[in-house]
Order: C-alpha cells, then sequence, then structure tokens
C-alpha cells in the first residue's frame, strides 16, 4: 500500500471472492457475532434511553445537509478561526499531497534526527484512508499507534477491520500472542509469562506506550469534528491515550476530512449525544478532548490542520450519493449488517468497511475506475435490509445510496465494454418479457415446461449458471401447471370476451 | 370500493395459490377483487440490480394499469415497497413529468395485504382457522420500508387454533436480498443457516411471511436439509378456514 488512493487496498479481490475467504474462518465469525452482538445490545438500551432520540437524530442529519450544502463556506470560516488562533491550516487535493504536508512537517520539526524520526498517533481514519503510517516509513519515520485496538492491528502486521474497533476479528489469546511476539520489535517488549486475562494484556500496553508518550516530539491525530466559528478541533476516544498524544508532544498536526466541520461549536451539542450512543453504547464519551489553535504554557507548541479532500468534493457533486459524506464513524451501521457480522470488515477491500464503506469507498475512489473493480462490487455486498438506516444516527438512507451506485456501476460497465455481460443481456430479456403481459405468459410457459424437464419429486435440485450457488444449498419449488393468470381467466373471465389489455383472445374460434 | 389484485409476477408464476387466497380472503370480507391483465411486474429486480433504464417501461405499465382503483392489494412487501418508494425514482430520472405525476397519484393507493386488512378495511379477525404451530418471519421491506409493524403478527393472533411462537433473532435478515443471493451466494447461505437455525428451533410446523420471495429462499434451505418444515404465506393461513383448509 503507497502512493495516492490508498482507500481501497489495492490488489484486494472483488467482494464475493473476499468474503468467501472470510466465511471460511470459524474462529472469525465466532469473534464478530460476539463482538457485535454485545456492542448492537447495548447502542439499542442506551439510545433508547433518551426520549429525544429521533429529534436528535434529525437534528443531526439537518446540520450535516446544510453543511455539506454550504461547505466551501464553512470551511473558510475554519481557516480562518484556525489560523487567528494561532495554528496554520493547509490544504490536500488527495492522498500523495496530504503525505507530503505531513511528511514535510514532521521533518521540520526541528531537534536531532532520533527524536524527529517518530511520532505517536491518535487513532485515525483519516491518515488510514491516504496510508499515511506507510509514507512515513518511506521515508524513514516510525508512527507508533497508541489507541490500543490499533497498536494490535500494527503489532500484528494487520488491517483494521472495524471503524472503531480495529482489532475486532482478534480474541484475547490471538492477542496475546501478537503482543509476546512483536512488541519487543517495537520497544518495551511484553512481560514475562504475559496471560490473556484483559487486564495484563491492557497493562502490558500501558507499559509500552508510556515511553513513547514521554519520547514523541510529534502527535499526529484526525479529528472528529471542527467547529468553524471557533476553530476549536474535538477528538472523543475511551483510552486517554489519545489525551496524551493531544497534550504531551511540541507539535501536533491533525489530518481531518473536509467533511468533519460543523458551522458551530454549539452543534457539538448534538453530536456529541449520538456518537457514543451509537458507537460504543455508552452514555457519553470518556474522553472528549477539544483544542483552539495554540495556548501558550499550555499543550503542543505548534497546531497544524491538513484539510483533506482526497475525492469527497467529487463525492459532493453527487446529490444522492453526497449524503454518505454525513457519517460521523460511528460503526453503527457495521454492528447492525447481516453481512459484515459473517464476512468481517478485510471482505470490503477498504479502510471504510461495511455498509457504509460500501457507499463511501466506491465514491472517494471513483466506481468507474478501472484499477478499482473491488470497489464496484461493493454496493452489491448487502441485501438492501436497510438496518443500517435504522440505525444511523445520521439519518444516512444506505440502501438509497448502495442501490443508485449500484445504477452507477451498470452503467459504467456498460460505457466501457462492446458486448455486454450475461447479466446485461438476462436483464435486458427479463425486461422484454415483463413489459408485456402476452411476453410475459409466454415466458411463464417455458418456464414451466424447462423446470418440468429438471425437476425431480416435485423439487428441482441443481441448476446451472448463475444459479449453481444458489441451488447448491437450495431446492427450488416447481413452477405449478397453470399460473395464477390463467386460473383467473379460466374460472373468472366469461368466455368469448377479448381481453383489452393484450389484445389476446380468450375463447377459440 | 374498487379492489385491485397485483399479484405479482413472482408470485403469478411459482405461486398462484397466494393470489387464490387473496382472492378468497377479500371475497369472504365481502369486497370484490378485480384482476386487471395488463399487469407485469413492479421492475423491482431491475432497479435494485442497477438497471434502471430498463425498469421504466414497468413502471409505466403498473401506473398505467393500476390507475382509478381505491386501494391495490399486493402480497409482497418488498414489490408493495418498489411501488410506493421507488416508482417516482424512476419516473424522476427516466420519465416525464406526466409519469412522475400519475405515480404520485397511484404509489400512495398501493397497500401490502396486512395493511390493506389492518387499516384500509379495518379487520384484524378475518375468520380464520389454522390449527398449527406457526412462527412467522418480519421481511426485511414490510419492516422497515413498508413499516408495517406488527400488523401481520395481529392477524396472526386472531386466527382459530393456531399456535404461534416467537422466531428468535426475528428481525434478522434471511440473506435473499433478490440478486444478492447470487451475486453473493456464500454469504447469503451463511445468513440461511443462521434463519433456519431460528426457524428449527422453534419446533414450529410452518414458517410463514408476507413474502414469497424470502419464503423460497428459506424454505428450499429448509427442504434440502429435509426438515419438514414448511412455508406458507400469511394470505394463505389468512385464507384458511374450517371448511375450506389449505
Amino acid at each position: 500500500m503507497s502512493g495516492a488512493d490508498n482507500v481501497v487496498w489495492l490488489g484486494s479481490p472483488a467482494f464475493p471472492q473476499a468474503a468467501r475467504t472470510a466465511l471460511a474462518d470459524t474462529q472469525l465469525r465466532a469473534n464478530l457475532r460476539r463482538a457485535t452482538g454485545t456492542i448492537r445490545d447495548k447502542r439499542l438500551a442506551v439510545a433508547a434511553e433518551l426520549e429525544d432520540w429521533e429529534d436528535l437524530r434529525e437534528t443531526a442529519a439537518a446540520v450535516k445537509r446544510h453543511t455539506l450544502r454550504h461547505l466551501d463556506h464553512h470551511l473558510l470560516r475554519l481557516e480562518k478561526s484556525v489560523t487567528a488562533a494561532g495554528g496554520v491550516v493547509h490544504w490536500a487535493a488527495d492522498a500523495a499531497e496530504a503525505n507530503r504536508i505531513v511528511t514535510d512537517l514532521v521533518r521540520a520539526t526541528g531537534g536531532s534526527d532520533d527524536e524527529t524520526r517518530e511520532v505517536v498517533k491518535v487513532k485515525s481514519m483519516a491518515t488510514q484512508e491516504i496510508g499515511l503510517n506507510e509514507a512515513l516509513a518511506d521515508a524513514g519515520i516510525r508512527a507508533y499507534e497508541t489507541d490500543l485496538a490499533e497498536l494490535i492491528v500494527q503489532l500484528g502486521r494487520d488491517r483494521p477491520s472495524h471503524i472503531l474497533v480495529p482489532a475486532i476479528h482478534r480474541n484475547r489469546s490471538e492477542i496475546r500472542e501478537i503482543f509476546r511476539r512483536e512488541m519487543g520489535e517495537w520497544g518495551r517488549p511484553a512481560p514475562e509469562g504475559l496471560s490473556d486475562d484483559p487486564r495484563d494484556l491492557a497493562e502490558a500496553a500501558r507499559l509500552h506506550l508510556r515511553e513513547k508518550f514521554l519520547r514523541a516530539k510529534v502527535a499526529i491525530s484526525g479529528a472528529n469534528f471542527a467547529a468553524a466559528d471557533t476553530g476549536t478541533v474535538v477528538v472523543v476516544e475511551s483510552e486517554g491515550n489519545g489525551r496524551m498524544c493531544l497534550t504531551l508532544p511540541e507539535t501536533l498536526i491533525t489530518v481531518m476530512g473536509i467533511e468533519k466541520v460543523l458551522p458551530s461549536f454549539a452543534d457539538l451539542d448534538v453530536f456529541l449525544q449520538l456518537l457514543p450512543r451509537s458507537s460504543t453504547g455508552e452514555r457519553m464519551n470518556p474522553y472528549t478532548s477539544l483544542w483552539t489553535g495554540v495556548t501558550e504554557g499550555d499543550g503542543p507548541r505548534n497546531f497544524h490542520l491538513v484539510l483533506l479532500d482526497n475525492g469527497r468534493t467529487a463525492t459532493l457533486a453527487d446529490e444522492v450519493g453526497r449524503q454518505a459524506l454525513a457519517c460521523i464513524r460511528c460503526s453503527a451501521c457495521l454492528n447492525v449488517c447481516p453481512v459484515y457480522e459473517r464476512t468481517g470488515g478485510h471482505a470490503y477491500g477498504s479502510v471504510y468497511p461495511g455498509p457504509i464503506g460500501a457507499v463511501l469507498t466506491p465514491q472517494l475512489v471513483g466506481i468507474g475506475s478501472d484499477t478499482k473493480s473491488g470497489a464496484a462490487s461493493l454496493p452489491f455486498a448487502s441485501t438492501l435490509c436497510g438496518a443500517c438506516y435504522d440505525a444511523c444516527p445520521v439519518k444516512i438512507n444506505i440502501p438509497e445510496v448502495l442501490v443508485h451506485l449500484r445504477a452507477e456501476a451498470v452503467e459504467a460497465g456498460r460505457r466501457k465494454r462492446v458486448l455486454p455481460t450475461a447479466e446485461a443481456l438476462a436483464m435486458k430479456a427479463a425486461g422484454a418479457a415483463l413489459s408485456s403481459p402476452g411476453r410475459l405468459a409466454a415466458a411463464q410457459k417455458l418456464a414451466a415446461l424447462g423446470a418440468r424437464l429438471v425437476a425431480r419429486d416435485g423439487r428441482i435440485g441443481a441448476l446451472p449458471g448463475p444459479f449453481a450457488r444458489w441451488s447448491a444449498s437450495r431446492d427450488t419449488p416447481l413452477p405449478p401447471r397453470e399460473t395464477f393468470r390463467a386460473w383467473w381467466r379460466r374460472t373468472r373471465t366469461p368466455a368469448n370476451e377479448d381481453d383489452p389489455a393484450t389484445g389476446e383472445r380468450k375463447g377459440r374460434g | 370500493m374498487r379492489i385491485a389484485l397485483f399479484i405479482t409476477c413472482f408470485n403469478d408464476t411459482m405461486f398462484p395459490r397466494t393470489g387464490q387466497a387473496v382472492t378468497a380472503l377479500l371475497e369472504r370480507l365481502g369486497h370484490t377483487v378485480e384482476f386487471p391483465q395488463g399487469q407485469t411486474c413492479c421492475g423491482q429486480m431491475h432497479f435494485n440490480t442497477g438497471y434502471r433504464p430498463e425498469t421504466l417501461p414497468m413502471v409505466r405499465r403498473f401506473t398505467e394499469v393500476f390507475a382509478g382503483y381505491d386501494a391495490v392489494v399486493v402480497p409482497s412487501g418488498s414489490c408493495a415497497g418498489m411501488v410506493r418508494d421507488h416508482h417516482r425514482v424512476v419516473a424522476a430520472q427516466y420519465g416525464d413529468a406526466a409519469l412522475t405525476e400519475a405515480v404520485g397519484r397511484v404509489a400512495p393507493t398501493v397497500y401490502e395485504l396486512s395493511e390493506l386488512l389492518v387499516d384500509v378495511l379495518g379487520v384484524t379477525d378475518v375468520g380464520a382457522y389454522f390449527p398449527h404451530r406457526v412462527t412467522y418471519h418480519p421481511t426485511c421491506h414490510s419492516l422497515r420500508m413498508l413499516r408495517v409493524g406488527d400488523r401481520p403478527l395481529a392477524l396472526l393472533r386472531a386466527v382459530k387454533g393456531i399456535d404461534l411462537v416467537e422466531l428468535p433473532a426475528a428481525e434478522s435478515c434471511c440473506g435473499f436480498g433478490g440478486t444478492f443471493a447470487l451475486k453473493n451466494a456464500d454469504v447469503s447461505n451463511a445468513m440461511l443457516a443462521d434463519k433456519m437455525r431460528h426457524v428449527l428451533g422453534t419446533g414450529a410446523e410452518f414458517l410463514t411471511a408476507g413474502d414469497n420471495s424470502c419464503l423460497t429462499h428459506i424454505g428450499g434451505g429448509l427442504s434440502r436439509l429435509r426438515t419438514g418444515v414448511g412455508t406458507m404465506h400469511l394470505a394463505e393461513i389468512l385464507a384458511s378456514t374450517e371448511g375450506d383448509p389449505r
């Protein structure tokens, strides 16, 4: 993973193939079922505590709609207020530019090489999206993840599989093995005789990370929100490790997607209620850190805010698809998604997995782009059951965007190909049959005849072509000899009456 | 009241018994059912698979065929959802102002069966008799697009002789999803396996739902495993009486 367009992991197979691999991992499925089930129940319970939950959702959705419609205006206000508070704002059009800006900033922090060649990181989706850790490594800078789950992923040379709980696919005995094997490579090794007790694992991480917090001169974070009127940037987290990064180092660099801006500080009221309840099922966030530029004698002496586009402006141009930019990365949609629950996040081949990833990733990378065929398969990785829409705290209509993007994927395919696909041909034929009752009746007769030829004991077993995998695990019922339409005409229509719709004569002769 | 039946292409071809049940049920309640012969399909398969231009003729046809009725009854939550939620999207994108206006007139008259019975006709006890152990699967589109809520359960609870048992994790998707079951067959199978496990755990003789598509998927799995559990559309249970058992 290097260079631009890191939203999608290059070389990832399309979703159905990746999902097949994931489904074969029974440990993964057990870990996921337990974890998502627990968070799901907690979220439902704490959301039900608030009588105005639906009003909060509606308000949040309205604020996001408004902000996205006037995004340029609010971003310029944010730049002005951050600058006035002593921060420096940088604009990055894509991943490569953002990585270059951050790398140059880290190099320019002064001090000896040893000190400047490492940074501590607050868990951040934006920096994962641009592949910042890898870009920094290419420049000889070591980035240490300090979020416990991100640490597990980094030490395990793994990829995150969940927006909020990146190591959700790991259980505690796997984590113990990773700590024992890898901690020594990155710093303080795991204690002798480390058990898989959560308390022991947390203590090992605490000791390992503490020396990094105390040594680092530079920290890099993302942002959950930024208020345009005051220039205040917000990070919410559960462990306090983020706050260590945000307060101890001399220089703080925040990489923020441009959609994270909110018009005013007062808007945080709604979002700081919705986010913890939707994400971790907690009433409020254990650590909510807010900072406005720099403050003499307190916290970092230099603050840089990198405003990242990386496909967002293009997404904004799509009137249906743009609502995906309202996402506050709570991952409620992942935890309720029956597809995600069975495949896990890696199958989505993107730093944004689950339902929101299925609508965000194809838009950020461009659904018609040749090298990203995996992204075009993502909008189809859903049954359109709608559980994600119900769970979304900012009311992103994910099913609506999914079918919208499916249409775009089909149209992009039509533009690229000289010959239509088998699916397109089948859809065309079905469309022709379904557009006229006469043709439909003829097709029904053919289907009934064909089905009788392959049936055994009134059921259809193995089927050819695209139906092969369906028929591997399900019987198909035999169509009856008489369709409903034919039954109605036989029993209800007076003889010799012309059918006005089809022009077909019912009576013989 | 002029009630038209939109049978849906899938029920027409595969499950005429469901249509016959809807007809028998509504006639038993004293209503006349009309079956416009020009009807074909709501276009859901094309729309949901991304073939929007191909959907337009079906939207146009539906809107013409079903104009002028007081109510259109559909024994399918997902087809009712397609007509109510998505026809206007197709009309706006590929049609013209006249079609958009026509869709706007027709779509609100379309009801899924349990909605028609409870909201429009005002009945929950339809006088049915079905002496079997039954469990109900609320299909996703009935549940989340149409918000039918517990209307189907209220109808089932009023059936005489029925032993209605709750389905664990009822609101989890069964994994059908139209062409999803073909495109993502492995994930679909994994979801089906869990749904079947829950159905079998209830000890029910029949699984019922408001959509024959979901029932074909779940029933196909139950049949392959030789479980002996049957699937039956809600309409067929509601149409059953002592004199006319299904």
